[in-house]
């Protein structure tokens, strides 16, 4: 028979993970759907009820979103403006009903290739606070992490929060997501971009990440590197190549052959950036 | 551990495992089934609470979590006195809700939006609505209902005098319940001491089978009480639509022909049949290399069926005059090829019932669109008479033809039989889709030629149709598509030949069209490539040759009446002149990434069965205290069948709508009114159920010794009187003198049957296959992202010739909702057997998918209908695919030739066609 354990406090649901075998649910929005027609057997860690996990604070050098913030938590918070991608990825989960009771936390720990959520952290650099009896550790988003439903999460730890660097004040973001219709859509190719611009005007920083095309969305180096320093201005959507997107490996599936998503991932990397610059 | 929590402003408290969802907790713990379950997964919404007033998917929250909160289901909606809230009373008055199974979820998702903004704008209902689909309705009319809670937009029915109920927009007679959460579907009505069966399914698509000993199965879980296999099967182990072919195994025996296919069903309580894991049941399978598509014609290919040589089911062929020798007289010859894949239906509500045997008959409890043909189908399977069988239908969450074969009921039947116990099983969304029917998939080419006058010549066509694993429909599709295959215009010359087709796949079956929306795309597309080569203009070119009365079909059949395409184009041609024009100034002024066009699709569908005999029989009573009742069998699919059948008997009989009872379904207390399929009931049953209205009146008339002019005063319910006035002649007659011997204990009883004419098709494909033909055209305006090769539909005008519209509410409710799923297999929809067996990865059109639809309904009265009525529910879906197709070819230049035109595909033709060199 399973167990069920739904603590309040932390260190009782650490404990219980050193004890091993826990299946962590907090919104559920993945967990049940991975179980239609079938009895839920194993031994599940409720991590909801825990005191101080839901919090998105600014901690001054960073925002912290916590294990247990949902969507909808993220789409209401008073947050800067260069939040405005990940807000508008979490708009576009599934439908109101998901971004109620998903969380952000949750999104990435599923490990899903198409997770909406994974872009527009891995271009914030946002880290992984994880949690044990052993203490804590941060690791970040891109090692987190590690492909296809796999995380760097140890079965004795627990995800207590993503930590995002704060960017510079006039940081702007954008987040485009392809889909095959207009609500409940996992995305075909999702690209989300942040541009800090320098005193001059041109482009200071510019961190760009694409998802759905890759085991784990990811980072266009070249890209950011050749339009470093570029003006920022309608022309530098008109700078992306094809030969940026050599980080990408694309597979085909029902959404889309892997071809097309290249091709579309070349479109709307360009119309992201063209965003960013209107 | 108890969770108490609030539910609806009263305590509540469980005593279920934490884990276990919300939503079952609140419906088979708590009699909550006003929550509907549509997925298990979060994909449909049907399951939306509210919970500390933000919607959720109940589906998805462990009981738990709702410990100390608050949650608010639809029966929580309505006032303490049972008054509907102004958002229930809008969606009723609306018809937002047609099956109603999703309109629990819709109606909880507009609450949370109401909680949060009083006055939300178009953009703001969808998204806070995005996450609820919907397969009826196509959305529109709950966006009007939901904005007339925004802002009052005046009184949408009527309540109609005695005689005036056809033709006007009344209120459902079901609408109350479809809003108010008491609406049993088949997964509402079990009893709560009903054992559980669930289906263990083949993971190959193609294998042989042993089976082991359940010895060790039984000692591990006390709560299992059976294995079933096809060793119980009391009677034939087959089942399948055609009384004499019955193909399909309830279970498998020995062979699998498909994945997903019932090899063994476990009867016990839940958590033992939903406990045990399919690897754990012993079943030794030997896989086999699998036949997908039309691989089966290849000549080394295995035989799916001993029975069928070449993996061909059968041909289908329509010949009239010499289409080959015509052709070469044609100015212009247009061929193409064309493709469709699997589509699913898509209902909301999987399959579901429970069955109980009671002594020597046996009873089941189920959603069904077949209550009368469920009946005798099952009956051959116990291997008892078929009066021996009761079907009591539940209402029907969506069919669209996928609940015509059996669903749960093989099961549910033997376990009921064998043990002697009430059994129940709902399938899962993924059974559903893995074990029900599908559209055929198909590959189709043909030519059409004309003058340069534009004048058609002649039309070839070869379409192959994939029915799967097993018969199913196929035989219907390969018959109906030859007979429609040169679409609405009269050709002199045509030559249309099909074939039916085996593979390891989903069984294809009955599916809103039965081939025709797939034989549409062809020859509308064609239509479209021959008016360009002679420079005439889409519209006029099929205007000119749309057929009209006193020409000859395909099959030789005269159209004497009721040929309303050219009205419905006439119609369309304000709106098509100015959407044309509009997107080529569009594209002239912008930038060219976003391209729009503007098309237009023509269908013909034969109502009725094709070239067979498909009676239904109406009874209306009269009691001895004034009661006057319809008992009607024709199951109500959401299309509106129980108001629409209301409608016609009353103005029959001469009697208020509102003043007339209904008994629905019951094979025990309705005659066989056939299947609800085909377009045929309002047709076929409308006319038995007005002509028994109208028998009533005269049995009354006779008895008052009056002539037809009379008029009828039925007095209030109770009286038992009956007041008939004959000019100065007042005659009063008193029920309670007549005996009560009637059927049903009535007094009086009105009978009607109606069997639409039709005649056999000869070896060429000649005859008159079907009473009458719905027409249609729609213009669709789309806007394609050539980067990307998204297409979003704009825009849908649509002109439907219904004879005489029953009810318009109800009319443009089929419209809408055909419209959605035209676009849904244009644009998004198909289904890979293993691969999209659930709804995140197999996609259907969503509140934000489904643009505004002008509705234009044409009346060209049909004599042999109704009041001239004749049929929608299938007409509204045909047009849709190729309008769509004709207007990306507008806006980009591509054409698509394959269904979906997924963003992939159409990227891909327009990058082929080197229309954009990013």
């Amino acid at each position: 028979m399973s167990s069920y354990l739904r603590p309040t406090e932390l260190g009782e649901a650490l404990q219980a993970l050193a004890a091993g075998g826990h299946t962590i649910v907090a919104g559920g929005t993945d967990f049940y759907p991975a179980r239609v027609g079938r009895a839920i057997d194993e031994d599940v860690l409720d991590v909801t009820a825990i005191a101080g996990l839901r919090g998105i604070e600014d901690r001054g050098d960073h925002f912290h979103i916590g294990a247990t913030a949902t969507w909808t938590d993220l789409i209401r918070a008073d947050l800067p403006d260069w939040f405005r991608a990940l807000k508008q990825a979490a708009r576009e989960v599934g439908g109101v009903q998901i971004q109620n009771a998903g969380t952000v936390v949750g999104n990435i720990c599923n490990a899903s290739p198409a997770a909406d959520g994974m872009p527009g952290l891995v271009a914030l650099d946002a880290a992984v606070v994880l949690g044990s009896v052993s203490g804590e550790r941060e690791v970040p988003i891109t090692d987190f992490v590690q492909g296809n439903r796999k995380t760097a999460r140890r079965p004795d730890e627990m995800v207590l929060g993503l930590r995002i660097p704060v960017c510079g004040g006039d940081a702007r973001s954008a987040f485009l997501k392809l889909g095959a219709r207009k609500y409940l859509v996992i995305s075909i190719v999702m690209v989300s971009a942040v541009l800090e611009k320098a005193a001059d005007g041109t482009v200071g920083r510019l961190r760009i990440a694409v998802g759905s095309c890759s085991e784990v969305a990811r980072r266009l180096p070249a890209l950011e590197a050749a339009l470093a320093g570029k003006p920022a201005d309608a022309s530098l959507a008109g700078l992306v190549g094809a030969e940026h997107l050599s980080p990408l490996s694309p597979i085909g599936d029902v959404r889309g052959s892997a071809g097309y998503r290249t091709d579309a991932a070349l479109t709307l990397v360009r119309r992201t950036i063209a965003a960013l610059t209107e | 551990m108890s969770i108490s929590f609030n539910l609806n402003g009263k305590p509540a408290a469980t005593d279920a495992a934490p884990a276990r969802r919300l939503a079952h907790v609140l419906r088979d713990d708590l009699g909550f089934t006003g929550t509907k379950i549509g997925c298990d997964a979060g994909d449909c919404g049907a399951c939306t609470v509210l919970l500390d007033g933000e919607q959720v998917c109940s589906c998805l929250v462990p009981v738990a979590q709702v410990s100390g909160r608050e949650v608010t289901t639809v029966e929580g909606l309505a006032a303490a006195d049972g008054r509907l809230s102004e958002l229930q009373q809008a969606f009723h008055e609306y018809g937002a809700a047609q099956c109603g199974i999703c309109t629990p979820g819709m109606l909880m998702a507009a609450a949370d939006l109401f909680k949060h903004n009083e006055t939300p704008t178009d953009g703001q209902i969808l998204d806070a609505m995005g996450g609820v689909l919907c397969r009826c309705t196509g959305y529109s009319k709950i966006l009007d209902a939901v904005k007339h809670v925004v802002q009052p937009n005046g009184v949408r029915f009527v309540n109609p005098d005695a005689g005036g109920a056809m033709g006007a927009r009344t209120l459902k007679t079901d609408g109350i319940r479809k809003v108010d959460g008491t609406e049993l579907f088949g997964a509402d009505v079990a009893p709560a001491d009903a054992l559980w069966a669930r289906a263990v399914r083949s993971p190959h698509h193609s294998a042989t089978f042993t089976l082991g000993s359940f010895d060790d199965l039984h000692a591990r879980w006390p709560g299992l009480v059976r294995v079933l296999t096809a060793a119980d099967v009391p009677g034939n182990n087959g089942y399948g639509i055609y009384p004499d072919v019955k193909d399909q195994p309830a279970f498998a025996d020995g062979q699998i022909r498909f994945k997903g296919e019932t090899v063994v069903a476990l009867v016990g309580d839940y958590d033992t049949v939903y406990g045990i894991r399919d690897e754990d049941v012993p079943i030794h399978y030997t896989s086999r290399a699998p036949i997908f598509g039309f691989d089966g014609l290849a000549a080394d290919a295995h035989r799916i069926h001993d029975t069928y040589p070449g993996n061909i089911l059968a041909h289908g062929y329509v010949k009239k005059g010499d289409a080959a020798g015509a052709m070469k007289n044609a100015d212009v010859v247009v061929e193409d090829s064309f493709a469709t894949g699997f589509v699913e239906h898509g209902y909301i509500e999987p399959e579901a019932g429970w069955a109980r045997r009671v002594g020597d008959r046996l009873e089941i409890t189920v959603s069904t669109q077949a209550p009368y043909m469920d009946r005798d189908e099952v009956a051959q399977l116990i291997g008892i008479p078929n009066e021996s069988v009761r079907i009591i239908p539940t209402a029907c969450g969506g069919g669209f033809g996928g609940k015509l074969d059996l669903g749960v009921h093989p099961v549910i039947a033997v376990a009921a039989w064998v043990l002697d116990r009430p059994v129940r099983c709902t399938w899962t969304r993924i059974e559903s889709m893995a074990a029900s029917t599908k559209r055929h998939p198909s590959r189709i080419t043909a030519r059409y030629g004309c003058t340069k006058d534009g004048d058609l010549v002649a039309y070839e066509m070869d379409g192959d149709f994939n029915t799967g694993a097993y018969v199913s429909w196929g035989l219907t599709v390969k018959d109906r598509v030859p007979v429609h295959a040169s679409g609405p215009y009269f050709v002199p010359h045509v030559e249309a030949k099909s074939r039916a087709v085996f593979a390891n796949e989903t069984p294809a079956g009955a599916f809103r069209g039965f081939g025709i929306p797939q034989a549409a795309i062809a020859h509308d597309t064609l239509m479209d490539m021959m008016a360009e080569e002679i420079g005439m203009d889409i519209l006029e070119f099929r205007l000119r040759n749309a057929i009209r009365k006193g020409q000859e079909t395909a099959t030789g059949q005269r159209l004497d009446y009721s040929a309303g395409l050219d009205q419905c184009l006439e119609a369309l041609r304000a709106p098509w002149q100015q959407a044309r024009a509009a997107a080529e100034k569009f594209n002239a002024e912008t930038d060219g990434v976003t391209r729009r066009g503007v098309g237009l699709g023509c269908m013909w569908y034969g109502c009725g069965n094709t070239s067979l005999s498909n009676p239904s029989t109406m009874h209306v009573g009269l009691a001895a205290d004034g009661a006057v009742t319809l008992y009607s069998g024709a199951q109500d699919i959401g299309q509106g069948t129980n108001t629409t059948m209301m409608q016609v008997a009353a103005d029959g009989l001469g009697i208020r709508m509102d003043r007339m009872d209904l008994v629905w379904g019951d094979t025990d207390k309705t005659a066989d009114a056939g299947k609800s399929s085909a377009s045929r009931q309002a047709y076929v049953s409308g006319r038995a159920a007005m002509e028994a209205g109208q028998d009533l009146r005269a049995q009354i008339m006779r008895l008052a010794n009056v002539g037809d002019g009379a008029t009828i005063d039925f007095g209030e319910l109770g009286a038992g009187v009956l007041k008939v006035t004959d000019g100065d002649a007042v005659r009063e007659i008193d029920l309670s003198e007549l005996p009560a011997d009637k059927l049903h204990g009535n007094v009086l009883v009105g009978e009607a049957t109606f069997d639409p004419p039709a005649t056999p098709l000869d070896e060429m494909g000649q005859g008159n296959p079907y009473g009458t033909y719905g027409f249609g055209a729609q213009v669709a305006e789309v806007e394609v992202d050539v980067e990307l090769g998204t297409v979003k539909v704009l825009h849908i005008w649509a002109a439907h010739d219904v004879g005489a519209a029953i009810n318009p509410t109800q009319v443009e409710g089929q419209v809408h909702g055909g419209v959605a799923q035209g676009l849904g297999l244009a644009l998004m929809e198909e289904y890979l057997p293993g691969r999209t067996e659930n709804l995140h990865d197999y996609l259907i059109p969503t509140f934000g998918d489904v643009p505004p639809i002008d509705v234009f309904l044409i009346e060209d009265p049909e004599p042999t209908g109704p009041y001239g009525a004749k049929g929608i529910g299938e007409p509204a879906l045909i047009p849709t695919p190729p309008a769509i197709f004709g207007a990306i070819y507008h806006a980009t230049g591509v054409r698509m030739k394959q269904a979906p035109a997924t963003p992939d595909r159409v990227r891909a033709a327009i990058l082929a066609a080197g229309g954009d060199d990013s």
